[in-house]
């Protein structure tokens, strides 16, 4: 059974004249344990259906089923974040300023109603590879990929089955944003977890994905699995055109 | 003559926990060409950019045994003759148009000011001037472009705004530093083609400074790698993917490959020798 069923979404913010349709008859189905892409460029929708499915965009219609309960409305139950949850795009807003680690970690334990939070704590730290030694720093004293652990072990806290991923190496250099994918390959493969990665780097989603969609100004333009990305065989001609702008050459030819 | 050339150049910002160090003794050299200077944050890479115009505010301090812009030491200068160096010399396009746009004057006030700021000519001549120069930037409507509030354009637009309002005094020297990183992949291209056509057109130097190891061997002549404010490697761009270096190697091999599928990202080890070994020379 699919664990993320979506079919006929539309999401649009604002009403009136100045409604916006971010997101428009968008479907597709996210099986169990499978790790599902979405691409495409800055303002094509993408970011949109995490936030439609987490509530934080209230103004929807279509279905959405996770593990085969519809979702209604804008608001979420603690069933709900307990089986779905989010890593932002930017380690640097995503973590209080004034909150440690510790403090992070065990107020979302708390909120799960998870108990022996002290062990818990050090065990979602060595999860993500941090060890104890960070547990009571704040985020001033960290690294971009240091807080994106932390943002991951708060994920991962009240033990999802569904990450959703909103670029989370977007703001981090490339070497440790190859830490940062290993942690998540790792993650999956040991908790049996469910992705739905946002990114708009073709290499980044090639190399996490089973299957992706891409977006084109709020609609879903083509489904397909990572051999054929690979392959270079994308039936849509903005793929295509996406395909070429993450491989071809540059203007080097002079 | 080389048009720039930096010799022994050092960054350093006193901090109540000792003086840090961000550029640490690197020489280069730059002439007529595109040079890349890449690095991960921290390395140093903006800083030499920004210390070349002496746009590091104290208490930040910027020394060299010489920063010679054909032949002159730009460090001799006065802060009044600095100011005709900026701009009409040496410009710069920095990261996000977002923030280097003023968003409450008109597009076309803005541009027209650059001009207007390093020529004695009219108003009617500055904004002909300017509406050519969005044109070279291929902006397809320039009198409505020259009209509108930065807020009113897209990221790629403002960029190839700042892009115009950078060259339209006709500078030597073009620092960009990371112009693209705030763009898509899609219009990334587009504006790299704008910019180097113009540069070539122009026989203008580039700086230009980036994250994107992909995009420098693609885009560039020449690149120097940085890394804990020193240069550790210097190579021609279409031999960056040669590099000896065992840092600029772990950089390449942390990237994920569409046609090089693997299960697991090569991590980068850092050894501390690679920042206590001196820098390499980056002259041509």
């Amino acid at each position: 059974m699919s664990m993320i069923e979506i079919e006929g979404l539309n999401v649009w913010f604002g009403h009136g004249p100045d409604r916006v349709d971010a997101v428009r008859g968008a479907s597709f189905s996210v099986a169990r344990g499978e790790s599902f892409g979405l691409v495409g460029e800055s303002g094509s929708g993408k970011s949109t259906i995490l936030r439609a499915i987490t509530g934080l965009a209230p103004d929807w219609s279509g279905r959405v089923d996770i593990d085969g309960q519809a979702l209604a409305g804008g608001k979420r139950d603690r069933a709900f974040f307990r089986k779905v949850q989010m890593v932002f795009q930017d380690p640097y807003a995503s973590l209080h300023p004034r909150h440690s680690v510790d403090q992070v970690l065990s107020e979302t334990l708390h909120l799960h109603g998870i108990p022996d939070i002290d062990a818990r704590v050090r065990s979602l730290l060595d999860d993500v590879g941090l060890g104890g030694r960070f547990r009571f720093r704040y985020p001033h004293q960290l690294s971009g990929g240091q807080r994106q652990r932390v943002a991951i072990a708060r994920a991962l806290a009240g033990e999802p089955e569904i990450l959703l991923l909103d670029e989370p190496t977007s703001a981090l250099d490339v070497s440790v944003q190859a830490e940062i994918l290993n942690l998540l390959t790792d993650l999956r493969a040991e908790h049996g977890l469910t992705y739905l990665m946002v990114s708009h780097d073709l290499p980044v989603i090639g190399h996490m994905c089973d299957r992706l969609a891409v977006m084109k100004s709020g609609e879903i333009v083509e489904v397909m699995d990572v051999g054929a990305l690979r392959a270079m065989r994308a039936e849509h001609e903005y793929t295509r055109d996406l395909l070429a702008a993450s491989v071809a050459p540059g203007p080097h030819s002079a | 003559m080389n048009l720039l050339d930096v010799e022994n150049l050092w960054v350093k910002f006193p901090t109540r926990q000792g003086v840090v160090e961000a550029v640490r003794g690197i020489s280069f050299s730059l002439g007529r060409e595109r040079l890349g200077i890449v690095g991960e944050s921290g390395s140093g890479k903006s800083m030499t950019g920004r210390a070349i115009l002496r746009l590091i505010r104290p208490p930040g301090m910027i020394e060299a045994d010489r920063i010679a812009l054909e032949g002159q030491n730009l460090l001799d200068l006065s802060e009044k003759d600095m100011r005709t160096v900026r701009g009409e010399r040496i410009s710069m396009v920095m990261q996000d148009p977002k923030f280097s746009l003023n968003p409450v004057m008109r597009v076309g006030d803005q541009i027209m000011e650059a001009y207007l700021l390093h020529n004695k000519v009219g108003k009617a001549e500055a904004r002909k001037r300017s509406l050519e120069m969005l044109d070279a930037v291929s902006i397809r409507d320039p009198e409505r472009v020259m009209r509108a509030y930065p807020h009113e354009v897209s990221g790629g637009m403002g960029q190839r705004i700042m892009i115009a309002m950078m060259l339209i005094p006709n500078p030597q020297i073009l620092i960009a530093d990371e112009p693209t990183s705030a763009l898509d992949v899609s219009v990334q291209r587009q504006v790299l083609n704008i910019m180097d056509d113009l540069v070539k057109q122009r026989g203008m130097g580039l700086i230009f400074i980036s994250h994107d190891l992909n995009l420098v061997s693609e885009f560039c002549d020449r690149v120097l790698i940085m890394y804990a404010g020193r240069i550790v490697e210097v190579c021609d761009a279409d031999k960056l993917h040669q590099a000896t270096h065992p840092y600029t190697r772990g950089l390449l091999n942390s990237l994920p490959r569409l046609d090089q599928p693997r299960a697991k990202l090569e991590v980068l080890s850092r050894d501390p020798a690679w920042s206590e070994a001196p820098s390499v020379g980056g002259r041509a």
